[in-house]
Parts: structure tokens; C-alpha cells; sequence
């Protein structure tokens, strides 16, 4: 790494990837070579739609950074239809975080398939780029001070 | 008490004995005189002697559905969890609903917390419920000795003054941008039905939160729940909200800690909300009791305006149609998928 770039502050990134398609992708991104940023921690989940809003906001009030979440593409889902009753869910919980001011951008989601090792470095650039525009995420992360008085 | 009330209590009153003195229902939940003026109480009467005890006002602001499943519950023999229930029927028991109850009452019927067959519904249609803090603010914080309901007036009496309300003026919020105030299912119907009203400009609260830019919308959310006691009220009341074990309960792993920490709260407040999706009818219970005045109703609003426009739903008005999070279009908007923004646009 450059030295310039050396005290850049890195987001940290949790991403939610579904065993069947995007953990998959996820392995075969490395296994390719592909490069993208090292923000990215992994959990690896049985299907999107086990994802809830509660583990979404936990991961950004400890910390985090960013979430992502990563499903099949509609149609491929292992449970048929996981990721559509997860698409419905993530809209709205999409929409209801924005509502209340926080950034578009904290949270996202997206569809990688097993094959596509390429497209999975390339929303972990995408997902890393919108974090790194937004800096460090205060608003529900769980501090000392965050208790009133 | 207006006669408008009187008349309707009356026939609330002869329903429930009678459906208590023939053995129909076990129970029949209504509201009674509360021990404050502008107070009205949830009221389980079990015979019909205590039937003489219901009443009805504009304050009746809590959703009486909320209390329905475990009334039902309280007449079934003790099981364990995974214990089919008995055979044969089990006791019936009578309640009174208005238009947004009635909904939250078709919600639980595809929930299945109610059986159907196991209750029978006196509907009112809503003229809607006075919001007391409205009535409060109205006659500057003083102290109110007595409150007098007429037709389109309130009579608000104190230590020394006296004020004419009128009666729209002090509506609560919900109420006013109620577009079914006729019960959706029930049994027997207590005065006449007034149709679906048509309010074009239903969620001008939500847009005019939507027209600010982010950070004035997180200043305005923490504005709003920095008063927060986290005393659970809105979530006791909810007729959406029967877990057995709260997720704010859960202690493992611990989704919202307990302090009255900022980001505690405002968790709280986010999933509360959002556990609502699809199914809160804005009855605004949460809203009426909550005694901080926190205005918690914009944010399950917000997702019902976002339910409709995204799916088309709106909750309760029958029982066929599956509630929105249980069910899926293979095109459903999808837009916010970044894939699928990358896909859109080929620079």
C-alpha cells in the first residue's frame, strides 16, 4: 500500500451473504483473484431472508460502519422464495432509515450469484465507495457517552 | 354527555346483557366512566349486571383489540404450548369496535390470534376520539373539573372558567385523516354506518417530514424521542403486539439495552415501528398513551404510506388478502438493489 494512503481511515463493513449464492460469489472472488477492499467482514447467513432488521441495526450500533446484505438473485433463491419476502422487508426498512435521517448509502443491499466472484469485488468497491464518502457512522452506534447526563 | 353517547351507550348496554344473559358470550369488552374527566376505561363485564357499567364518549382512545387474544385465551382451559386446543366450542366473547379496531381485529384473524367464530362484534362507526392533550393545551394546562360532551361541542369546565370546544378542533391527529371510520366486520351494528371518507392529503404529516434533508430528519427524530422513558406504554397497547417474549426483552442476544441511552431508544423506537409494517391501521393507541407526548404514530405512518405506494396494502379491510411481509410479487420494486442500479445505468 502506498504510504499516502497509509493513515486514510478504512470503513468497516459488515456483510450479511447468503450460504447458497453470495458467500459462494464471495469464495470465488477470492479464489479468482479479484481485488476489493479489505473493509468488508463477513457473516455468512443461511439465506437473506434469515436477515432481520434487528441484526442490521445491531451491526451499525456496534460500530459498524456500513452494512450489506446479499442474497440470490430473485428466482435462484435455495428456499425458492427467501430473498422475495427479504426484498419486501429490506425495501421498507430501506425507505422507514432514510425517513428518519440515516444516510442512504449506510445500509445496502444487493444480489450476487456463485458465479459471479467479479460482480461480488465489484459491490464490495461500490458498497466500501458510498461508505467512504459518507465517513465514519455516529448516529446509532452505542457509546459511553451517549447516555444523557 | 352528549345524546349522541347516550344513545349509543344505551344500545351497547342492552347488546351486552343480553348476549351475557343468554349464555352467548362469557364476557363482553366495552369501556366504562374512567375516574377523570375525559378518562374512558377498557371494562370486561361478565354478567349482566355489570353490562349496566358500559358506556362510551370520545375518549375512548385505546384499541380495545389489544385486550381480545388474551380475553380469549383467559376462557380456554390451561395447555402446554404445542397442546392442540379442545374439542368442541369454546366460549364466545362480545366486543365493541369502531373502523381502525375492527381492522387491527382482521389483522389478528390472519394472525391467528382470534378465531373469528369466537367473537362477536358490536360496531360503532367512529365519529373520532378526542385527543385530551388537545383539550388540555386548549384551555392553557388548567386544571379540568369536568367535561361535558354535546353534539359538535365540548363543555370544558375548571375551578373558575368555563370554555366551549369545538369538537373537530381537538380530534386527535389519526383521526382526522381516517379514511374508514365504519367497522370492516361485525355482528351487530350500533347506529348507522358513515362510508369511507376520501382525504386526499392523509400522510401531509409523513411528506412534510420527507421534504427535509437528512440531517434536519435525524435532529427531528432524536428531537422526538429524547423525552422517551422507555416505559413500554405504546407497546402494551399495541394490538400488533402479542410475542410472547419482546425483542427488547431478549437478552441474548440483547438487541436494545435498557438504559435510557440515545441510541437504546431510538432502536427501540425504529424496530417498534417497523415491527408494525403492513399491519399498524393508525389507531393511534401507542400515540394517546404515551405519557411523554411522543408523536411515535409519523413513524409507523411513514411505513404505511411506503406500504401502499410499494405494494398497494393497506392493513384489515379483509381477511383474504395476505398481510404484505407474508407474501411476494416475483416484480416487485426493486430499485434500491445495487446490482440492479449498476445494471440500470451503463456508463
Amino acid at each position: 500500500m502506498e504510504k499516502a494512503k497509509k493513515n486514510q481511515w478504512e470503513p468497516k463493513i459488515i456483510a450479511f451473504l447468503c450460504n447458497w449464492c453470495s458467500y459462494a460469489g464471495a469464495d470465488l472472488a477470492g479464489v479468482s483473484r479479484y481485488q476489493y477492499p479489505p473493509s468488508i467482514r463477513i457473516v455468512r447467513v443461511p439465506c437473506s431472508g434469515r436477515v432481520s432488521a434487528n441484526m442490521i441495526l445491531d451491526a451499525l450500533r456496534s460500530g459498524a460502519d456500513g452494512v450489506l446484505v446479499s442474497g440470490c438473485h430473485p428466482g435462484d433463491c435455495h428456499y425458492i422464495s427467501g430473498n422475495l419476502y427479504a426484498r419486501r422487508r429490506f425495501a421498507l426498512l430501506e425507505r422507514f432509515l432514510e425517513f428518519i435521517g440515516i444516510e442512504p448509502g449506510r445500509v445496502n443491499f444487493s444480489w450476487v450469484s456463485a458465479s459471479e466472484g467479479e460482480q461480488f469485488a465489484k459491490v464490495a468497491q461500490e458498497v466500501t465507495e458510498r461508505v467512504r464518502r459518507l465517513g465514519p457512522a455516529r448516529k446509532l452506534v452505542k457509546e459511553i457517552d451517549s447516555c444523557p447526563a | 354527555m352528549s345524546s349522541v353517547n347516550e344513545k349509543i351507550a344505551g344500545k351497547i348496554r342492552s347488546i351486552a346483557s343480553s348476549l351475557l344473559e343468554s349464555g352467548e358470550v362469557a364476557a363482553f369488552l366495552g369501556y366504562t366512566t374512567g375516574s377523570l374527566p375525559g378518562m374512558m376505561q377498557p371494562y370486561v363485564a361478565r354478567d349482566a349486571k355489570e353490562a349496566e357499567n358500559l358506556s362510551w364518549s370520545s375518549f375512548c382512545v385505546i384499541n380495545l383489540a389489544n385486550y381480545l387474544p388474551a380475553l380469549l385465551k383467559s376462557f380456554e382451559p390451561p395447555r402446554r404450548p404445542n397442546e392442540p386446543p379442545p374439542e368442541g366450542p369454546l366460549p364466545k366473547v362480545g366486543v365493541v369496535a369502531t373502523g381502525c379496531w375492527s381492522r387491527n381485529m382482521v389483522v389478528q384473524i390472519q394472525e391467528n390470534q382470534i378465531d373469528r367464530n369466537r367473537v362477536v362484534i358490536v360496531g360503532i362507526s367512529s365519529r373520532g376520539m378526542v385527543d385530551r392533550r388537545k383539550v388540555q393545551r386548549f384551555v392553557g394546562n388548567r386544571e379540568i373539573l369536568s367535561m361535558e360532551e354535546q353534539a359538535n361541542f365540548l363543555v370544558v369546565k375548571g375551578k373558575d372558567f368555563e370554555e366551549k370546544i369545538n369538537r373537530w378542533d381537538v380530534v386527535r391527529d389519526n383521526c382526522k385523516t381516517c379514511t374508514h371510520p365504519d367497522p370492516v366486520i361485525y355482528d351487530e351494528l350500533v347506529g348507522g354506518l358513515s362510508g369511507k371518507r376520501d382525504i386526499p392529503d392523509r400522510f401531509r404529516q409523513v411528506d412534510e417530514i420527507e421534504a427535509l434533508d437528512i440531517e434536519e430528519r435525524w435532529k427531528w427524530f432524536q428531537e422526538e424521542i429524547s423525552s422517551c422513558i422507555r416505559c413500554y406504554a405504546c407497546r402494551n397497547v399495541c394490538p400488533l403486539c402479542y410475542c410472547p417474549t419482546c425483542f427488547v426483552d431478549d437478552s441474548r442476544p440483547q438487541w436494545v439495552g435498557k438504559s435510557i441511552d440515545r441510541v437504546d431508544t431510538a432502536l427501540f423506537h425504529i424496530l417498534r415501528a417497523y415491527h408494525c409494517a403492513g399491519r399498524c391501521t393508525d389507531c393511534g393507541s401507542c400515540e394517546s398513551v404515551c405519557p411523554m407526548g411522543i408523536r411515535m404514530r409519523l413513524f409507523t405512518k411513514k411505513l404505511q404510506k411506503d406500504v401502499l405506494e410499494l405494494y398497494g396494502f393497506e392493513p384489515g379491510l379483509d381477511v383474504e388478502t395476505p398481510l404484505p411481509l407474508s407474501t411476494y410479487k416475483v416484480d416487485d420494486p426493486e430499485d434500491f438493489i445495487i446490482t440492479n442500479i449498476k445494471k440500470g445505468d451503463k456508463k
